[in-house]
């Protein structure tokens, strides 16, 4: 997840990557999509990867996966995540997922699970979070 | 929905957070992530206990930290200690840094895996979850071998809840994957598969990811998952779509079903064709997803039409994988055609990505060629480069003979505007396909002249040397490409010049008179590169070979102070070596030495070698994969500038050698005018080469393999840095040439290059064999490391001794001074008998690059002859002895070398059989007996030659009591005649 200045605001990896070559990972990830104006489509070839990004007003959320991944299915994983925070955020803004990043994390987790797509109901994904927020409340 | 406060009750980490954001410059935020990271590590480091929450807030400050991009080189020890918590969330944000932070080989490792196992062992669920969760993040071999025994326990568990179930397939997948050995296979497998009809989606989709991993390495095992993916995915997917609909009611997203797909798509080889039923549903089910996208969308979001795209294309790419049913694939096809002209530019590129595939499958491709219109539209109307790039790749698979013309025009002008990121890979795309499809030569001349007009820059070297090789193949079109280059040469420069000169290098043209010939060439070579002038004047001297009336001109041409005093050593030295070889040599020697060029083995194009290098591993179409050779790269090793490896001597020292007598080791006198073409080019042998410039890799590209190219050794596709001593490399491409020479001989010079000369003695009796080998150092440089090993082809691991023959080797010296000769003693046994000759590897460091090639060793069956006289009665006996088809083979052949009675006596005595007189009753014929002494068996062999001096041919006929035996003889003396 990267905002237009190409600062990320997220990021998770499911395969080990050294932490200094991450930064410049996601920089470059992030140049080639900046470089890309609307009329292009959402996928890009990187390097052995396929990057599949969308964009929500001035947040980038990209993914990368392998070949053998369906690029389709992601692009719509990539919306229904962040409907998901929308709801959980009641309309969400960058600002909120910059503050909230441990919840952020919680959701992805309950969503990707060693880079599987493993739960994408809504309601389910938030359950745990919501008890939480009780538990905490109360 | 409660509205969700900033922060949510972290106070420090919101104020932390929102100052950040405040921070006007780089700086500032930098100077603000110190002080806070001073603060937590004064924290850290207190007296004070600090609480659960602090330790939380804090460890949650660091990961923000670490997510701006700074290192965090302290807290995982307060991370750890949050695992021991009881509150979930402290628990949560303690993995959380753990799966962020903590990398494979921490020490850390050993307290984390405590914390997991106590979790593990809590039965609370979540705790469990995260504990999971974690592993598979991790996923280190530590990790491993502390859980890998667990994990399937839980997994196959009754009571476990449908979450952790989830999450220990899962993390037994990643567990797999990093080091399937500490995996146990057990009864618990059979279990897994029973998942399968989990009602919980999760858990499925889990399962199959595990499965589909673990069938990969035992197919056996889990035979039985097939029937029940068929049939669930049967479910999911027919009942008149009332479940996925109802799904996507509850807001759940179908991307589980794609994934579902894709999975069963990668089953699909473990489906053996009797399972007719499984299969019968699979299809029905197939038909049933691409009805269903036909159906008009029932509501207008575009998720939803989104979700239905993603399912289509993974039954497709399902479809494709499976390919073996034409219907739907044509069907697949038709659907892929609508979406090209969808407004939407994702599916548009999707579209065309997978008919890429389609188009690969034997079933599809004319379902495929109907769309060529709107693809070749696509390709000029599309906005977006990377669905352009899809379009053109598309156009390449789906090209065949009959609309290579078509396309390649298509392609052609489409050059003319295309961006510049594409352009090389389309000029290699039209050169293979103009080449693959020609049908006349002509065009495929004009198509790649248009080629070079419209994108020269974008001509690699490549395509250059495939269409010099394939028009000096072709003697038909020589003269139609000579006068094409001529007539369209005035807009040609740059890259193409060269391409011209080195026509005009091998064909002597009868378009225009020689001096208007010359004239033209002559009038831009002041324009040229210095490659292309150096080219120019091997031009020129090969003019005054061909036409003797241009002599004059050329000679002043090269006498001109321009030449003669160039600054470029190289444009020095040929101007010097071709002006005084025009003048020194008589006719015979210049036109030996200028020999035109004989034709190119045919050999893979380099251009889709580099095509294909282009593409990479990984980022390459399906297409491409399937295609896609390893080895291939290598075959072409020497069209790759190689870098030098030989430093430059000082130009001036050994001009003149080029006239001293020849090279100290003169050549076998079968070697070729090329190889001594070679020898102008880089001077006599006793000097070392020259720096191979890329016009010097380049005419050493146009040679033929010859054994003296200087460049066969650089050629040689080993240039890898010391390779081990166990990879040998494939023998260098003259091998078989070298080792012919031997048949009939057993002593003399098998190989020589610029470095090394290697000679042969040897001698035979029985199954005996001793071969003494010397290395000349013909450098003055000591040569280190020089490992000479002998290895039997298809045995490289196992030693020697179990090959068919025994050899052993002496060590040699390691140091071979320079100038100096090293010698070999291998003792041969022949234990049984061989077809493929032992190899000879040679490997050494010369001025600290390392040389390495491999050569065939003279050692054939035909060696451990032993000749037999008898007679004519006998002879005849033992040949009707032999009358089984499989014992005889025979070749007819036309001579390569005069026919001489003398000569193919004193060939067939060197072969080592006996010669009989007076046996056949024509006396031209030569018979021949001998008996091949192995170890374990003799092999007898009767010989019998009829020569034809009308016909100029040969009929061989061998029988032994060997079927192998006899083809191997027969193809081995028919080379020698």
């Amino acid at each position: 997840m990267v905002n237009k200045q190409g600062q990320t605001r997220l990021s998770k990896y499911y395969e080990h990557v050294d932490i200094n070559k991450r930064t410049l990972l996601e920089t470059e990830v992030i140049k080639s999509c900046l470089s890309r104006s609307n009329e292009q489509c959402s996928f890009i070839e990187y390097k052995d990867f396929k990057l599949i990004y969308r964009q929500y007003a001035a947040l980038f959320i990209v993914v990368g996966v392998n070949d053998t991944e369906n690029e389709m299915a992601i692009y719509e994983f990539i919306h229904n995540f962040v409907e998901v925070l929308d709801e959980y955020f009641s309309r969400v803004v960058s600002l909120m997922i910059m503050f909230n990043l441990d919840k952020v994390h919680i959701i992805l987790d309950e969503m990707v699970l060693n880079g599987c797509i493993v739960e994408t109901n809504r309601a389910r994904i938030l359950a745990p979070l919501l008890i939480l927020d009780k538990m905490s409340e109360s | 929905m409660p509205a969700v406060s900033k922060g949510d009750g972290m106070r420090g980490l919101a104020v932390f957070i929102s100052d950040i954001r405040n921070c006007k410059s780089k700086e500032a935020e930098i100077k603000r992530i110190n002080k806070e990271l001073a603060n937590i590590r004064s924290k850290f480091k207190g007296d004070k206990a600090l609480d659960g929450y602090s330790k939380k807030k804090y460890v949650c400050k660091l990961l923000f930290i670490f997510l701006l991009g700074h290192d965090i080189d302290f807290g995982h020890m307060e991370a750890v200690n949050l695992l021991s918590s009881n509150k979930y969330t402290e628990k949560q944000i303690g993995y959380l840094f753990i799966s962020v932070l903590v990398n494979s080989n921490s020490e850390l490792i050993r307290l984390i895996n405590n914390a997991i196992k106590n979790d593990l062992a809590s039965r609370n669920p979540t705790f469990m979850c995260l504990a999971l969760h974690c592993i598979a993040n991790v996923g280190s071999r530590e990790m491993g071998e502390a859980f890998a025994a667990d994990i399937p326990r839980i997994l196959v568990a009754g009571d476990s809840m449908d979450s952790v179930k989830q999450s220990a397939a899962l993390c037994l997948l990643r567990l797999y994957k990093a080091s399937p050995d500490l995996v146990p296979m057990g009864e618990w497998t059979a279990r897994v598969v029973h998942l399968l009809n989990d009602q919980h989606m999760g858990v499925v989709t889990a399962a199959v990811s595990l499965i589909t991993c673990l069938c990969k390495k035992n197919p056996d095992d889990f035979k039985t998952c097939i029937s029940l993916a068929v049939s669930r995915l049967s479910r999911v997917g027919t009942p008149s779509s009332s479940l996925g609909r109802q799904e996507l009611g509850h807001g759940h997203h179908p991307s589980w079903f794609a994934r579902w797909a894709g999975h069963s798509a990668r089953c699909v080889p473990f489906v053996s064709p009797e399972d007719a039923a499984v299969k019968g549903r699979l299809v029905e089910c197939l038909e049933t997803v691409l009805n269903k996208a036909q159906e008009p969308p029932k509501s207008k979001k575009v998720q939803h039409s989104n979700a239905k795209n993603a399912i289509l294309f993974e039954t497709i790419s399902l479809i494709i994988h499976y390919d073996s049913e034409p219907n739907l694939l044509v069907r697949a096809c038709n659907q892929l055609g609508q979406f090209l002209q969808h407004r939407e530019t994702n599916l548009r590129y999707l579209a065309l990505e997978s008919m890429c595939t389609l188009a690969s499958s034997e079933f599809s491709h004319e379902a495929v060629k109907t769309h060529i219109d709107t693809v070749i539209n696509a390709l000029k109307t599309e906005r977006d480069v990377s669905v352009r790039q899809r379009a053109a790749d598309l156009l390449y698979a789906m090209c065949d003979r009959s609309n290579a013309k078509q396309i390649v025009s298509e392609m052609l002008r489409y050059l003319e505007t295309a961006d510049y990121a594409i352009r090389e890979e389309i000029v290699l795309k039209v050169a293979i396909l103009a080449e693959k499809y020609a049908v006349d030569y002509s065009w495929y001349v004009d198509t790649i002249l248009n080629l070079i007009r419209i994108a020269g820059d974008y001509v690699s070297e490549e395509v250059w040397y495939r269409v010099l090789q394939i028009v000096t193949n072709r003697d038909d079109v020589q003269g139609y490409a000579a006068k094409t280059v001529f007539e369209v040469r005035a807009p040609l420069e740059g890259v193409s010049g060269r391409g011209q000169w080195s026509l005009a290098l091998l064909t002597p043209t009868p378009v225009h008179s020689p001096p208007v010939q010359f004239s033209l060439l002559h009038s831009k070579f002041h324009l040229c590169s210095v490659a292309t002038r150096a080219l120019l004047l091997s031009t020129y001297i090969k003019f005054i070979n061909l036409f003797p009336e241009t002599k004059a001109t050329i000679q002043a041409v090269l006498r001109a102070g321009s030449q003669l005093r160039n600054a470029d050593v190289e444009l020095q030295q040929r101007a010097v070596e071709y002006l005084t070889l025009s003048s020194v040599a008589s006719t015979d020697v210049l036109a030996t030495v200028l020999e035109e060029m004989p034709p190119f083995p045919e050999r893979e194009s380099s251009i889709l070698a580099k095509l294909k290098r282009k593409k990479g591993p990984g980022a390459g179409s399906a297409l491409d994969d399937g295609r896609r050779d390893p080895s291939s790269n290598d075959i072409n090793g020497g069209v790759e500038p190689t870098p030098s490896t030989v430093s430059t001597p000082s130009p001036s020292a050994d001009l003149l050698g080029l006239r001293a007598a020849p090279p100290p080791a003169a050549p076998p006198a079968s070697a070729g005018a090329g190889n001594l073409l070679v020898d102008v080019f880089d001077g006599p042998a006793a000097q070392p080469s020259l720096g191979p410039t890329p016009e010097e890799a380049f005419l050493s590209e146009l040679e033929p393999p010859a054994p003296e190219s200087p460049m066969a050794l650089l050629a040689d596709p080993a240039p890898a840095a010391d390779p081990g001593p166990e990879d040998i490399g494939p023998p260098i491409p003259e091998a078989d040439e070298l080792l012919n020479k031997f048949v009939c001989k057993n002593n003399g010079v098998l190989f020589e290059n610029q470095l090394l000369q290697i000679g042969v003695k040897s001698e035979f009796r029985q199954n005996l064999g001793r071969m003494y080998l010397f290395y000349g150092n013909k450098t003055s440089v000591q040569f280190q490391n020089f490992s000479p090993t002998v290895v039997h082809p298809g045995d490289l691991q196992t030693h020697i001794l179990s090959g068919p023959l025994a050899v052993q080797t002496k060590r040699v010296a390691a140091q071979v001074d320079g100038g100096a000769q090293v010698q070999q003693v291998l003792n041969i046994e022949c234990l049984r008998d061989f077809l493929t000759p032992p190899l000879l590897s040679v490997r050494f460091r010369y001025g600290g690059a390392p040389q390495a090639f491999t050569l065939k060793l003279p050692v054939t069956i035909n060696k451990f002859f032993q000749p037999t006289e008898m007679a004519a009665q006998d002879f005849f006996q033992r040949w009707k002895q032999l009358s089984l088809p499989q014992q005889e083979a025979q070749k007819i052949f036309k001579a390569n070398h005069p026919m001489d009675a003398e000569v193919t006596k004193a060939k067939l005595l060197g072969f080592g059989s006996a010669l009989l007189d007076n046996v056949d009753p024509n006396p031209e014929n030569f018979v021949g007996a001998g008996i091949i002494q192995t170890k374990a068996l003799q092999v007898g062999c009767l010989l019998r030659l009829e020569p034809n001096a009308q016909a100029q041919m040969y009929r061989l006929t061998l029988r032994t009591s060997k079927e192998p035996v006899s083809r191997h003889l027969c193809e081995l003396l028919a080379q020698q005649f």
